[in-house]
């Protein structure tokens, strides 16, 4: 490859961030070098904290205050070095020859001003185009990234739109310009499935429509299969391996390569335990063949039942109106003691109100729900009490489930005082100690406060919290959605653990297929507050009976075709 | 910038805990609370411990002037009408000497014993009066911080009037804070009639002109007379009136907090209504009622001022730093200044050192702030 076909050439990285003066700065990327060819796409993988962002945001000169950029870095880019350029300089390149997408698009629209004016601004800005003009080009773009009837869609304010939607509404303001470079930062992650395939495909298109090249950054190699050219891995901070995709899914050379292909659940295989990095790195790789067998008896035990579930909202409308939406409509179904109920459905089918009324976090509108043959609907809340205790959630975003302003200790032993578990508070703080070792985390986590640890390590906070209960079922409410796939894969495996260990029901809520599939014995789909399809795992994914759930099954990303098989 | 917040606390690498491995003996220690906590963090905060210092100082000088210790003679009129300040000493004072000017033209410039019925009963009189102890103090020419009209030490005055000022101030907030954020708390947190019929209270209450309730508050609490006189009754008016814009904010954190996922854990652990409003939720909207805390303090100190103005105040034969700013305009055309500056300047040392420690206090509860 000769140097006139490289669009962008980053040398020799290192990126330290000042935290604490007495200390010496942290160094987040140590000594990163590649190269993005010109109509190409990148893709750079890694876990939260390998520094794939900064080293992105180093890229456009977006690194926050108290970074140090060591001198021997370079950034290549049209003969120049990014990194000394000007303030002036980078902000006529930003936008222009080199446009970002960022992973949250509610938080990167301005809510005030309607979608079409702000690409229109991005036009007159770089491109020196009139109101008029501006207007009309906003109007293609709009087209172009498919968001249907662009002339009524222009003048809507991003929440009119969905999160589908706006993503796009971002995509076509990076592409405004024509840029020569995309750096798409995480750009599906907060999307669901079906939503997630569409804005992949959607970006593969506009890359090859316009010969520019894509830098995407993701923590799940799993989708960049289909749309990347070239895989940069990173951890820690240092590429680890770098390559055409092909050699990195069928030939991957680092341990870590091939942990992070193997860690995300698979359609076509159930492994007893899932492998996780360390498995790799420190293991031989190939510990977990015995598959567990998955699905329901009709002689199984019911430990929890929902009769005609319905919740329906209202919305005020008008001075004196009332608008009902229906969240939930008529659901029923059966909870086995001791097995595992998926709830799968995109954002906005009803799964989580369906967790939340169960526990009577919202009331029901209607229906009933049998817990042990007793109807918890109609219990007071002093009755109620006895069974919060044995009906347990563990919440989506570990980052706002724990109560920042206590102390792990104080989490774990607020519900045993509550609800008079243990003799005395010696014996609790005994129960504590023993749950934060038997969820994999250090005794002294106990005097630390939720925002001291990583993602994955405060859903186990949340796990250990739940379990101090002895609950009997567990409701996991997208408990593994927000984690990158190494940590979500842990995170599966206790959850698994715990379930073969103490006997307990889940009723697992996520919009994730493949995890849905790895974890659950009976699947349930919903749509629009409805039950779609209910079944035992393996029979819906080898014969779904709905349109719907073919759909739902065709999203998940495939990886690459010829995956390697690891076994 | 995940990957800096993640690593700037070394977290433990995970144990692999598999059920059959006897367990190490976990290491004790005392677990530090939130206040232990929140003590040293603000002890390494440079600024926060001198705001501490300096207001823990206008606390035992209230304390001290309130038990009498100091200041109990700041009555006595020490020295000559606007004596000078001490670093001034030999500045003019044209004041006194005009009032002594005028003390020793009184001798009576004409001899009327002739035609007095009274003369001759004078000498019995005199002679009489000698044997009373009259001791003429000698009104000194200056007093530390200069004096006022009545040649009362104005340093005197300041110790004494920061007992009302602080303490009408600081309680008054107190009360409001409380007022404001229980209230606050109910109508966020329940929602639905509560909150109803708490926001129709609020609307009506501050409908009202804001001097116009103070004075109907007055009106009745000095009518009634149940509060009796003094201070009681401004404290009161103060706090029932400054309520509300406390209550709007922290109604408006609480309906942002009611429905965050750490709020709705607790209740699926079963704490109770009260428990998470006050134990969940309310350290993590601190932030917004100290502050409030602290600007309400400053503006009830003025407020008093107001309040002594409109003669609803505190009553004469006390002192405050408010009834001082209000002696100081007239003084201040005449060139006497030293008044103003020393209740002036005490105000804002207390309300900055006061503003700077909430602050400080606010980041000290706040685990993630290291």
């Amino acid at each position: 490859m000769t140097n006139n076909n490289l669009l962008l050439q980053i040398q020799d990285l290192d990126i330290r961030f000042t935290i604490d003066r007495r200390e010496a700065p942290f160094q987040a990327v140590k000594g990163v070098t590649f190269d993005i060819p010109t109509n190409t796409t990148v893709a750079l993988v890694g876990e939260s904290g390998s520094g794939k962002t900064v080293s992105a945001m180093a890229i456009l000169g977006l690194l926050p205050e108290n970074s140090i950029v060591a001198a021997s870095s370079r950034i290549l880019y049209g003969g120049r070095d990014l990194l000394k350029a000007t303030l002036g300089q980078m902000q006529a390149i930003r936008g222009k020859d080199i446009s970002v997408i960022f992973q949250e698009p509610m938080t990167s629209l301005n809510p005030v001003f309607p979608v079409g004016e702000q690409i229109g601004e991005v036009l007159r800005l770089h491109m020196g185009m009139g109101l008029r003009q501006a207007h009309e080009r906003a109007k293609e773009l709009l087209a172009e990234v498919g968001i249907p009837d662009p002339q009524l869609r222009i003048n809507s304010y991003p929440h009119e739109m969905s999160g589908g939607q706006q993503q796009r509404v971002m995509i076509a303001m990076a592409i405004a310009c024509e840029p020569k470079l995309l750096i798409a930062d995480e750009p599906t992650t907060a999307l669901d499935v079906t939503i997630q395939k569409q804005i992949l495909d959607l970006i593969a298109k506009l890359q090859d429509r316009h010969q520019m090249s894509v830098l995407f950054i993701t923590h799940d190699l799993g989708v960049v299969g289909e749309i990347a050219d070239h895989v940069v891995v990173m951890q820690e901070g240092l590429i680890q391996e770098q390559g055409p995709v092909r050699a990195i899914f069928e030939a991957p050379q680092h341990p870590y390569t091939k942990a992070l292909l193997a860690c995300r659940p698979r359609l076509d295989r159930r492994p007893r335990r899932l492998p996780v990095i360390d498995d790799f790195l420190k293991g031989d790789g190939r510990p977990h063949l015995e598959e567990r067998q998955r699905g329901t008896d009709p002689g199984d035990q019911i430990i929890l039942e929902a009769k005609a579930l319905t919740k329906t909202f209202f919305l005020k409308e008008g001075l004196f109106g009332k608008r009902a939406v229906p969240a939930v409509k008529d659901v029923s179904f059966r909870l086995p003691k001791g097995k595992t109920l998926g709830l799968v459905g995109e954002s906005g089918s009803g799964k989580t109100t369906v967790g939340l009324t169960l526990m009577r976090l919202h009331d029901a509108t209607s229906g009933e729900v049998l817990f042990e043959g007793r109807d918890l609907l109609r219990l007071t809340e002093k009755e109620m009490m006895a069974y919060r205790r044995r009906i347990q959630i563990i919440f989506q975003n570990p980052y706002a489930s724990l109560n920042p302003r206590f102390t792990v200790g104080q989490i774990l032993l607020e519900p045993m005082r509550i609800h008079a578990i243990g003799k005395d508070e010696r014996e609790r703080v005994d129960l504590a100690f023993q749950l934060l070792s038997r969820v994999g985390l250090a005794p002294q986590s106990f005097y630390k406060y939720p925002h001291e640890f990583s993602g994955g390590q405060r859903q186990r906070i949340a796990i250990a919290r739940c379990l101090t209960m002895k609950p009997d079922v567990l409701i996991c409410d997208e408990s593994v959605s927000a984690l990158d796939v190494s940590v979500q894969a842990q995170v599966l495996n206790l959850l698994q653990e715990l379930q073969d260990e103490f006997g307990l029901s889940y009723i697992f809520i996520s919009h994730d297929l493949a995890v849905v599939k790895y974890i659950s014995d009976r699947v349930m789909v919903m749509n629009d507050g409805a039950i779609v399809e209910i079944a035992d795992s393996d029979e819906i994914y080898l014969n779904p009976k709905q349109e719907y759930t073919r759909k739902l099954l065709a999203s998940i990303p495939k990886g690459w075709q010829h995956a390697v098989d690891l076994t | 910038m995940t990957a800096s917040k993640e690593l700037r606390d070394p977290v433990p690498a995970v144990i692999p805990a598999r059920a059959g491995i006897p367990l190490p003996p976990p290491p004790r220690q005392e677990s530090p609370g939130l206040w232990t906590l929140a003590w040293r963090r603000l002890r390494r905060d440079a600024v926060g411990m001198v705001s501490l210092v300096v207001v823990v100082f206008f606390l035992l000088m209230m304390a001290a002037s309130y038990l009498g210790l100091i200041a109990g003679d700041w009555n006595k009129e020490r020295g000559v009408s606007y004596a000078n300040p001490a670093f001034l000493a030999g500045a003019e004072n044209l004041e006194a000497r005009a009032l002594q000017g005028r003390e020793a033209s009184k001798t009576p410039p004409v001899d009327l014993s002739d035609i007095d019925p009274l003369a001759p009963r004078y000498k019995e009189w005199e002679e009489r009066a000698a044997k009373i102890a009259v001791t003429e103090v000698k009104r000194s020419d200056t007093l530390p911080l200069g004096g006022d009209k009545w040649g009362r030490d104005v340093l005197k005055k300041v110790v004494k009037g920061s007992e009302v000022s602080i303490f009408v101030g600081l309680t008054a907030a107190i009360l409001a804070t409380i007022i404001g954020t229980v209230l606050g708390a109910m109508a966020g947190y329940w929602g639905r009639w509560v909150n109803d019929f708490l926001e129709w209270f609020y609307n009506i209450f501050t409908s009202i002109p804001y001097i116009l309730l103070i004075l109907a508050f007055a009106a009745v609490a000095s009518a009634s007379g149940k509060f009796g006189k003094g201070i009681l009754p401004i404290i009161l008016i103060l706090s029932l009136t400054g309520w509300t814009g406390i209550y709007r904010l922290m109604r408006a954190e609480y309906i942002k907090h009611g429905n965050r996922e750490y709020v709705k854990a607790a209740q699926a652990i079963g704490a109770s209504n009260r428990s998470r409003m006050f134990v969940h939720i309310l350290p993590n909207v601190s932030h917004v009622a100290l502050v409030q805390l602290s600007q309400h303090a400053v503006g009830f100190i003025k407020a008093e001022v107001i309040l002594s103005f409109l003669g609803f105040g505190v009553p004469v034969d006390m002192v405050s730093w408010g009834t001082m700013l209000a002696e100081a305009q007239n003084e201040l055309v005449i060139g006497k200044w030293w008044q103003l500056f020393a209740a002036g300047a005490s105000m804002a040392v207390l309300v900055t050192a006061f503003s700077l420690l909430t602050d400080s206090l606010r980041d000290a509860l706040d685990p993630k702030i290291k």
